[in-house]
């Protein structure tokens, strides 16, 4: 059980260090892209709504792995189209065939996420905003934004961390990230505990990542939660109406 | 209503019984595991049949040992492993014999002869295979496979890349992302010279014999406690290779003999 451990950690390390970097970078460029596609697809010109909605659903409703293979082998069938595109150097390494397809694949979920959040933006702010004389801008900036990213972001957390998993079919095409590593070290060894391993290094790094991302949703939602103990404050007397005003008739 | 269920049930199960009993006696079944994935050893026929030079080798011996044949087809990553969990009994997939394997199952004697070699493209201009000349060059190989552990120690320098079948690696020497890539010699010899896609691609350099690599042999993999099974088989293949069996069959697929390999 530990053998393996103490004889392939620097292998798994390796493995780690190539999930992180393809997960990060791919949410990272899809976070950057899902955004302002977001907004597009809220627009009511059905010439930016459509194509957005087909994205979409294409890449929501098909497995991750068959869209890896798509690109990675169905771009192979096109060798002399893309290197006349002069695009052939992007397609023939399989890490960035992994990368772009991981990013639109998560573009596509984080895109639905935030359209979510941009819808449940409470109207009355935007109003206000309006009627203030905001520019549109600034009517983003100050509230859109803030209130859309405070409602998406449980569902954005879980979205990293499906493509945390995810990233594990990129072994398929021949990238060496945990999983790759670890079905390597086990057709070496035929040990088995070898996938153990590989999952407590997922936990970790999951783990890891929620407690961020907890940190983040605090900070993002400070304003929500009632100091109890500062003494500062007017105690919360306040927040119970004195009972005669409930007199109703 | 519900006696009449019970007694229908009581009547299945009481039929059932003598028929499940008389199974147990008929002769034996050998079920054997294949990859299913590596012309023309082992694959599937467009109708989802299992085909090929060990699917026949197989049956032969059956036929011998006088045991009904059952096919599983498994993938290449955890075909030793299945067998181990008792999923088949033996597995007859080309697979060499190396002394990794050996600590984990027991092979019979070979039924092939190994060797292993590199494939470029027709127009690549690499003429030396040496390690040095292939550092930094992109080589291509299928994983859990004697030629991925040959490349991963001996190459170090070079971008070694390992594919889940041998298929996938095929379609990148096609593509061109990879520059080179090593196979077994024999499915190599018929991808170049019999299929439409591999006529893209050569045999090149020296064939890699190095028994530290390619084994003794390719051989069919057992437990290790079925030593009665293993016997039984080496005599059902020294009887195939006497009486003309294992020749038609070689000679179905390969121009040499995969035996002696001349």
């Amino acid at each position: 059980m530990f053998e393996v451990l103490i004889d392939y950690w620097p292998k798994l390390l390796d493995g780690m260090s190539m999930t992180l970097k393809l997960t990060f970078i791919s949410v990272v460029i899809a976070g950057l892209l899902s955004l302002p596609l977001a907004i597009l697809r809220r627009s009511k010109n059905k010439a930016f709504q459509w194509p957005i909605r087909l994205f979409v659903s294409f890449f929501r409703g098909t497995p991750l792995l068959a869209q890896l293979f798509l690109i990675y082998y169905g771009s192979g069938q096109f060798r002399e189209e893309l290197t006349d595109l002069g695009v052939w150097w992007f397609f023939r390494d399989p890490f960035y065939c992994a990368l772009f397809t991981f990013a639109l694949n998560s573009t596509a979920y984080q895109l639905e996420i935030l359209r979510g959040g941009l819808q449940a933006v409470p109207y009355g702010e935007i109003e206000a905003g309006v009627a203030l004389g905001m520019k549109r801008t600034l009517l983003y900036r100050t509230i859109i934004l803030p209130h859309t990213y405070r409602i998406a972001l449980p569902a954005l957390g879980n979205e990293i961390i499906l493509m945390l998993k995810g990233s594990a079919i990129a072994s398929v095409i021949t990238l060496m990230d945990v999983m790759g590593h670890t079905r390597r070290v086990f057709s070496q060894t035929f040990d088995i505990s070898v996938y153990f391993w590989a999952a407590i290094i997922y936990l970790m790094i999951t783990t890891l990542f929620v407690f961020a991302w907890r940190l983040l949703e605090k900070r993002l939602t400070r304003h929500m939660y009632y100091p109890v103990n500062n003494k500062h404050l007017p105690a919360p007397k306040a927040l119970n109406p004195p009972k005669e005003t409930c007199h109703v008739n | 209503m519900n006696k009449n269920l019970c007694s229908l049930a009581l009547s299945i199960i009481f039929t059932a019984t003598p028929f499940s009993a008389l199974h147990a006696e008929e002769a034996t079944t050998l079920r054997i595991g294949t990859e299913g994935a590596y012309p023309p050893f082992n694959y599937f026929t467009s109708d989802g049949e299992l085909a090929g030079f060990d699917i026949e080798i197989g049956k032969a011996l059956c036929d011998k040992i006088k045991a009904k044949c059952s096919f599983v087809a498994q993938d290449w990553d955890g075909i030793i492993p299945a067998l181990l969990a008792g999923k088949y009994d033996v597995i007859i997939a080309s697979m060499f014999i190396t002394d990794k394997r050996k600590q984990k199952v027991d092979f019979t004697q070979p039924y092939q002869k190994s060797a292993m070699t590199f494939v470029t493209e027709k127009s690549s201009k690499i003429t030396d295979f040496s390690p040095k000349a292939l550092a930094g060059k992109s080589i291509g190989a299928q994983g859990s496979t004697t030629q991925g552990e040959f490349l991963s120690a001996a190459y170090p320098d070079s971008d070694i890349r390992l594919y889940p079948t041998q298929d996938a690696v095929n379609l990148d020497l096609i593509s061109g992302r990879i520059d080179a890539q090593v196979g077994d010699m024999i499915p190599m010899l018929d991808w170049t010279q019999k299929s439409e896609d591999g006529s893209c691609c050569k045999i090149v350099g020296t064939p890699i014999t190095d028994p530290k690599y390619v084994g003794d042999g390719v051989g069919i993999a057992l437990r290790q406690e079925d030593d009665a099974l293993r016997q039984k088989l080496n005599e059902a293949l020294d009887e195939i290779v006497a009486d003309g069996t294992y020749k038609a069959i070689n000679d179905k697929f390969f121009s040499v003999n995969i035996l002696t390999l001349k």
